[in-house]
């Protein structure tokens, strides 16, 4: 608890500004800033604090929010044992944020699933294409706009699974 | 421990010295009997093949001990297992790559119809991308069922016209698949 404060009186004095909201859950800080900061606030916690692996990439898509999709972050410190989540959220207008390749080589293929599933755009990402799904699919699945369901199953009663 | 059965000769006319009979049915008979499978396995499917190949169930008997582990030399693609979108071109080039004739064979509710798998990575059906002749239901199906399957396709086989492969409607058909 004590390591927490201290980390999240760290985070408050260089980013004060760009810090959306500090809560915990499941004993992991979880820090969420705007998308301007998150690149900043990454090497930050690298670099100052600790933070040396990037244990997780991954979007996500709540419908219900005003900037609706997000990134979050997962880091880990191995000297101290801890661990800190970071969140940043964009519009479903512009789906953009900076790439954290940069700062973690290990991003590169973490944010090409996280593309390939949400169509976020990191820019300056080196090399972004779709990872794991086929080429030529032209949506991206996990939004939740679509259905989970695949739209060309001939052999259902549609009325029962959402076609 | 003597006892075993052995095939019987095609429908014919016979007489003391002589048999007669059409070469459809007589090259049916070598084919239906000589079939070599191309396993494609993928997942729980492949696990009942496996069982379908060991000493209970053997498939050996019915002509098939030698699996074929190339498209080149295979008479029936088994295709068993969740087929990913991913997959299907693959599973499109081996079918191409079989000579004819040849044979498929879905194994299982995923290579049949996508099974539980109704999702958007998952092909629905590898009758999208190739021909089948047989469908096996079941998840997993049994070894028995399996074996029913491929008696299936020993029936098709065995009774299949030599000019088939040379018609239009079979032509059309694998067109429809973009296959030459």
């Amino acid at each position: 608890m004590e390591q927490q404060l201290e980390i999240q009186n760290r985070i408050k004095e260089r980013f004060l500004n760009d810090i959306v909201s500090f809560d915990e859950s499941s004993d992991i800080l979880t820090v969420t800033v705007n998308k301007i900061a998150i690149i900043a606030l990454i090497r930050f916690l690298k670099e100052d604090l600790g933070f040396n692996f990037l244990t997780d990439l991954c979007g996500i898509h709540y419908p219900q929010q005003e900037l609706q999709l997000g990134v979050v972050y997962h880091l880990h410190n191995f000297l101290s044992n801890t661990r800190i989540r970071v969140k940043t959220f964009t519009s479903l207008a512009e789906p953009e944020i900076q790439t954290l390749t940069e700062v973690f080589s290990a991003a590169n293929w973490m944010e090409r699933e996280t593309y390939d599933f949400f169509g976020i755009l990191f820019t300056n990402h080196p090399n972004l294409i779709r990872i794991l799904n086929v080429e030529y699919l032209d949506y991206f699945p996990l939004r939740k706009e679509y259905p989970l369901e695949d739209q060309t199953r001939t052999d259902k009663d549609d009325s029962f699974f959402g076609r | 421990m003597s006892q075993y059965n052995r095939v019987g000769p095609p429908e014919g006319y016979s007489a003391p010295g002589f048999f007669a009979t059409t070469l459809d049915r007589v090259v049916g008979l070598a084919r239906k009997n000589s079939i070599w499978p191309l396993p494609f396995a993928t997942s729980c499917c492949g696990i009942e093949f496996m069982a379908t190949m060991g000493a209970n169930y053997d498939l050996a008997r019915f002509g098939s001990e030698r699996l074929s582990f190339s498209p080149r030399q295979a008479d029936l693609l088994m295709v068993m297992g969740t087929i990913a979108k991913k997959m299907g071109p693959i599973v499109n080039q081996v079918y191409e790559q079989m000579a004819e004739p040849r044979w498929v064979l879905a194994v299982g509710a995923c290579a049949s119809s996508g099974g539980i798998f109704d999702t958007y990575s998952v092909l629905q059906g590898i009758d999208k991308v190739v021909p089948v002749d047989v469908y096996v239901p079941g998840c997993p199906p049994r070894p028995e069922q399996i074996l029913d399957g491929f008696m299936k396709i020993q029936e098709l086989v065995g009774n299949e016209s030599l000019r088939r492969r040379y018609s239009p409607e079979y032509r059309e058909l694998l067109e429809k698949y973009g296959i030459k």
